[in-house]
């Protein structure tokens, strides 16, 4: 019994520990890492590669003790390319002397898409077990396995990931756009989606829509934005 | 026609028990007691629609109770709730698809401006974008007696149409069309995102 038996309990970081044991003995070569949430939540997760995942989600779903044979949700995460300050102890020669220093410097992470599942157990009454799985790069090709073989539930989610998110899942029996019209070339949730300028009256706008206004109408520097408070018409 | 009757002799002669009308006046009479309007609904606003046709708010007093489920056999559109552009183009068949004369109630926020969805990428900025609109009421979603109100309204449009002359309803005018260019799905946006021919973009005094 990896997980105890109250209601709707998430597993602690030491729980998932024993699950990612459990699976990777059981699909060999399996690599699974715990990504923890120190939040509030503290829904920390499993994150699987890509090239195990679907054995390793049947190794959740069988497991007499795991039995997750529900997937109650499915939904898409974008990271951008970011970067990281590290500070890392460097031996350096300063004046004839070695020692160790103190060195900043900032690491480009890369981006990539990410697609999160919650998975219960209707057979125990536990869960969620919280999965992830990360495509290589952010590009429009970038490609998962679907999870669709193993719960049916997660057919019209993985489209919905598809049609917002862009990831294309591998297995998947019918991968097509299901929110927005089959000729759509964006993927709106994205964060680096530009929605179109479709609209052209804005009574009161501010932050981001006041930046879009400005390329509508001429500039009232007495009511727009505050770095224009002193320009006041005499 | 009304003009043409003197409307102190008209309501002598109702005194007397002798009543006189038009064939406009009579015409427009029995146009504006059965509006039959278009059954759908597309979000919220449905829902207090079909309140005011149910029995507390009572559409029937005012002859628009029959909602016909197909196009042809109705007068009224009324566009309640969200419009989705993956919609719209719908919306804009079943206007096309309504006999003449046909009016238009844009009903809630939704509808007129695209609401508190006017910032998101999926939703129509207004269905007046498409089609030409008779009635707009504010609201999310606006109260089943404000939709009466449109209703009585559009009522008295209907009564003050004319049936000749230069200024005779636009239905009867032939130069007047009465379908509209149905948009495309494109690769961004609609295509074309409003039809210039009937939207033309608020000019607001910036002071």
């Amino acid at each position: 019994m990896f997980l105890s038996r109250r209601r709707s309990s998430a597993p602690d970081v030491e729980s998932l520990e024993q699950i990612k044991g459990g699976a990777e003995a059981a699909v060999p070569g399996a690599k699974i890492d715990i990504i923890p949430n120190p939040g509030p939540s503290q829904q920390s997760s499993l994150l699987i590669d890509n090239e195990h995942a679907a054995a390793v989600v049947k190794f959740l779903h069988d497991d007499p003790a795991l039995r997750l044979d529900f997937c109650s949700n499915a939904t898409g995460v974008d990271w951008l390319d970011r970067t990281v300050k590290k500070t890392v102890k460097v031996k350096r020669v300063i004046d004839g002397e070695e020692k160790e220093v103190d060195e900043a410097h900032e690491e480009l992470v890369p981006g990539y898409l990410e697609a999160v599942y919650h998975l219960y157990s209707m057979t125990h009454k536990h869960g969620p077990v919280v999965i992830r799985m990360r495509t290589v790069d952010r590009a429009k090709g970038a490609r998962l396995p679907s999870l669709t073989p193993s719960y049916r539930s997660a057919e019209f989610q993985e489209r919905e990931i598809f049609d917002l998110y862009g990831i294309r899942f591998d297995g998947h029996p019918d991968l097509r756009r299901i929110l927005m019209w089959d000729e759509f070339q964006d993927y709106p949730m994205r964060k680096d989606y530009r929605e179109p300028d479709d609209y052209e009256y804005e009574p009161t706008p501010h932050d981001d829509v006041l930046a879009k206004a400005r390329e509508h109408y001429a500039p009232r520097p007495y009511l727009d934005g505050a770095e224009n408070i002193t320009a006041q018409p005499q | 026609m009304s003009g043409q009757i003197d409307e102190g002799l008209r309501s002598e002669l109702q005194r007397q028990g002798i009543w006189v009308t038009s064939m406009q006046d009579l015409y427009n009479w029995g146009r504006r007691s059965s509006i039959w309007p278009l059954q759908f609904g597309l979000a919220c606003c449905a829902i207090e629609m079909i309140a005011t046709a149910a029995s507390r708010y009572d559409l029937a007093r005012f002859g628009g109770e029959i909602f016909r489920p197909s196009p042809r056999q109705a007068d009224l559109m009324i566009v309640a709730g969200t419009v989705t552009k993956k919609m719209a183009p719908q919306i804009v068949r079943l206007y096309n698809q309504m006999p003449d004369p046909k009016y238009v109630i844009s009903m809630g926020a939704c509808a007129i401006s695209g609401g508190p969805f006017k910032q998101g990428y999926n939703v129509l900025k207004g269905i007046d974008r498409y089609i030409p609109v008779d009635v707009y009421i504010p609201g999310c979603p606006p109260r089943p007696e404000a939709l009466l109100h449109a209703f009585m309204e559009l009522q008295r449009k209907i009564d003050g149409q004319k049936l000749t002359g230069d200024n005779r309803a636009e239905h009867l005018n032939p130069a007047q069309p009465s379908e509209f260019p149905v948009p495309a799905f494109g690769a961004h946006d609609l295509e074309p995102p409003a039809n210039p021919d009937v939207f033309e973009p608020p000019k607001i005094e910036r002071t």
